[in-house]
């Protein structure tokens, strides 16, 4: 019988590789915390000099967007509760993390959004118009009143819509990033989530794949501490989501998201990294949602006060900014030049609601287009039967709101 | 909960529909140690359409469990402790997003019983809003009756009133299959008058038989859920000009109650469906083909009419959205439609 093992044999063709060995049982539990990256500290006092970096008119675009953000948020939030809009979502405290990183990227960069990045959108030029215009869903609408207030996109800006379930721009990242490098492209694909949509299954893929297949994702998770009223502590545990991202291969950086020096510097650094490694990077935002998750919300009732006003007076990304600018020289700081920078910013949010309510809604037509590239058979014989319905019963409905009547 | 039930006069109680669901829920996990609630934001926060208000409170974390945002993970965790014997109700913020977690309700919830040639069962509910809401556009706004109840292997039901939602959800509940539970977000505010009966512990709906809302004799209207009250407007309305309709509530998508439908079209002789969701494999498509098969297509004297929504992702806008959906006035065209 030739079929007997011949040990001797088998050994030297297994290649040992003896560092690989313990000899006791040692469980691995903490890994050493990762530290935030920081520039400025709370009093906007410079800590990190060689990243004081940023070009001073680009460093004032930013703050005066900021400020701007800030208002027109509030006046947003309010319209909701006087019925002029259905909903709405504001991102106070969180701007250092949207305007910042969307600065320090390149326009070709497509952008994944979640929901709460309007600092990416109007950093790019998206105007306060554009977003009224959507969130009453009136025929200037760029979206044809087909979505739901704050779920906007832009083909011109590169950044692709809102979709409300979660976390599933996050593989379609992976996807885009996978495609800029095959096709050699100066381009990356940025995703931002949350850290409660970190928690779907979705995200798990899409950080296999993007560091597997080689991708030029950015992967930007902002840690604003709630999803809803969801804390942290029990929506993971670990290092926050920064902990998991090294256990995919992934290089990994976790940012004062409060900090906007800090965040310029870290995602110019990735996006620089990514583009010359042809490969995936991830970083989080450590930052704090002052305001609730939606109009929708009551926040007060699962948090205090006092943690809401400790983050919003101790840990604030504007004064942050503010501080740093004065301290430095780098902007005049004359009340009545911000006072008019925020007073002419609510004019125009005003004015934008006043013009979109009078504007008509979309046309009927706008029912049945883009369901497909052409409109269907059986979508025209509806769209016949539909204007047929209106015609007869044209005084039950309120045509002349409808652009382009029947 | 029960002290939230208005005492109108004796005999009865006005309750809305989200608080029949609460007390239902309330009431089963009073009476058995194994059956829990899980879901997104159902503790403290009292649920995200405060449907489950109250019972964080009185239940604790032990009973009511809060998750992180995983439907994937979630619903496999609740399917794992069914199999093992433990009867959750699984609440979905919207079954829109059950979309993440389907995998599990299908190919694990469903077909195990069967796989297993009966070795694991899956005692589970599954609920949450379906259909549309008002304003939230296309990613919200699904109907799910059609998928669910092509499914074999999964109970289908969806309740119209706080009678429907007591009854059917208990039931549910206490059924050792898994069982499908489509609420509707509209609905829940909707206030009715409950006899005292329905809100006894053990009241109980039969899964699998329809309820006549309305008697009739000039044609059948086979509608479910939200759709039962524009169904109802519609009949009141042609009351007035001398038309009598019967109303057939199915409570139960899966099993359909054929028979119900078929002795009432032995009666009036035409047929109008009435749902919310698309028409393409809907439940009016599966209705139309039913009555076909069986004796019922000998006493029509018509061809049967559906009314659905359009055959679009449904839109934001405020008019838009309205003409996406049927309303009574259409259900009220269909049924002189099917009577020319």
């Amino acid at each position: 019988m030739k079929h007997f093992m011949r040990f001797s044999k088998i050994s030297k063709a297994f290649k040992e590789v003896p560092s690989q060995y313990v000899y006791q049982i040692n469980p691995i539990k903490n890994f050493e915390p990762i530290k935030q990256f920081r520039v400025i500290d709370l009093e906007g006092n410079l800590v990190a000099k060689e990243y004081n970096n940023i070009p001073k008119e680009i460093l004032n675009q930013i703050f005066e967007l900021m400020i701007s953000i800030e208002e027109m948020d509030n006046l947003l939030y309010m319209s909701q509760r006087q019925g002029k809009i259905s909903f709405y979502m504001t991102s106070f405290g969180e701007t250092a993390t949207t305007v910042g990183t969307t600065a320090a990227l390149q326009p070709q960069d497509f952008i994944f959004p979640q929901y709460r990045e309007q600092g990416s959108f109007m950093w790019r030029g998206f105007t306060i118009e554009q977003i009224v215009n959507q969130c009453i869903g009136n025929h200037l609408d760029g979206g044809k009143g087909r979505q739901m207030p704050v779920h906007y996109g832009s083909k011109d800006l590169n950044i692709v819509t809102v979709s409300s379930p979660l976390t599933t721009q996050v593989p379609q990242a992976s996807g885009a990033g996978y495609g800029f490098r095959v096709n050699g492209e100066n381009k990356i694909a940025a995703t931002w989530f949350g850290e409660g949509a970190a928690s779907e299954g979705d995200f798990h893929s899409a950080m296999n794949f993007a560091q597997t297949l080689k991708c030029q994702t950015l992967f930007l998770c902002r840690n604003n501490h709630y999803a809803i009223s969801t804390p942290t502590d029990d929506q993971f545990r670990g290092d926050t989501i920064a902990g998991k991202a090294p256990a995919y291969g992934m290089r990994t950086l976790k940012i004062d998201g409060n900090d906007l020096l800090a965040v310029y510097n870290g995602v110019k650094y990735a996006r620089e990294e990514i583009i010359k490694n042809k490969e995936p990077f991830f970083i989080e935002f450590i930052t704090y949602r002052i305001g609730d998750h939606s109009t929708s919300d009551h926040s007060v009732l699962y948090r205090s006060q006092e943690e809401i006003d400790s983050w919003k007076s101790g840990n604030n990304p504007i004064n942050r900014l503010g501080l740093f600018l004065k301290k430095q020289g780098l902007r005049q700081f004359n009340d009545d030049h911000d006072n008019q920078i925020r007073k002419d910013v609510r004019n125009r949010v005003i004015a934008a609601l006043k013009h979109g309510s009078e504007q008509q809604s979309p046309s009927i037509q706008d029912l049945f287009t883009d369901v497909y590239d052409e409109v269907l058979p059986h979508l025209q014989e509806q769209y016949t039967e539909l204007r047929e319905h209106l015609t007869k019963y044209k005084d039950q409905y309120p045509i002349n709101k409808f652009k382009g009547g029947l | 909960m029960l002290r939230i039930v208005h005492k109108l006069r004796s005999g009865f109680a006005k309750m809305t529909v989200r608080e029949a669901i609460n007390s239902a829920m309330a009431q089963e996990i009073e009476r058995d140690s194994n059956v829990f609630l899980i879901g997104e934001e159902v503790g403290q926060y009292q649920g995200a359409y405060k449907v489950s208000k109250g019972l964080y409170d009185r239940f604790g974390k032990s009973r009511i469990w809060d998750t992180p945002i995983t439907e994937a993970g979630f619903t496999g965790l609740s399917v794992g402790a069914a199999m093992y014997g433990l009867k959750p109700i699984v609440e979905f913020m919207t079954f829109n997003f059950a979309m993440q977690a389907i995998d599990h309700v299908i190919n694990s919830a469903a077909k195990l019983h069967y796989m297993s040639a009966g070795g694991l069962r899956t005692s589970i509910v599954f609920r949450g809003i379906n259909g549309a809401a008002a304003s939230v556009a296309a990613q919200h706004s699904q109907c799910f009756a059609a998928w669910y109840s092509q499914v074999p292997g999964l109970i289908v039901l969806s309740p119209y009133d706080c009678d429907d939602a007591r009854g059917l959800l208990k039931a549910a509940v206490r059924d050792p299959n898994p069982v499908v539970f489509l609420e509707n977000e509209i609905m829940y505010n909707e206030a009715f008058e409950v006899p005292d009966n329905v809100m006894d512990k053990d009241y109980l709906i039969p899964i699998g038989k329809a309820k006549i809302m309305r008697e009739g004799k000039d044609v059948t209207i086979v509608t479910f859920s939200k759709m039962v009250k524009f169904s109802m407007l519609a009949a009141a309305e042609l009351e007035r000009e001398g038309i009598s309709c019967e109303v057939i509530n199915l409570r139960t998508l899966k099993p359909l109650d054929r028979n119900t439908i078929i002795e009432s079209i032995k009666k009036t002789h035409r047929v109008v469906t009435v749902e919310e969701g698309w028409g393409q494999c809907g439940i009016g498509a599966e209705i139309c083909s039913v009555i076909n098969e069986t004796n019922a297509f000998f006493h029509l004297d018509a061809p049967i009419v559906r009314v659905t929504g359009a055959d679009i992702p449904t839109p934001y806008a405020f008019n838009l959205e309205e003409l996406s959906f049927p309303k009574a006035h259409n259900i009220v065209e269909a049924v002189k439609l099917v009577l020319k």
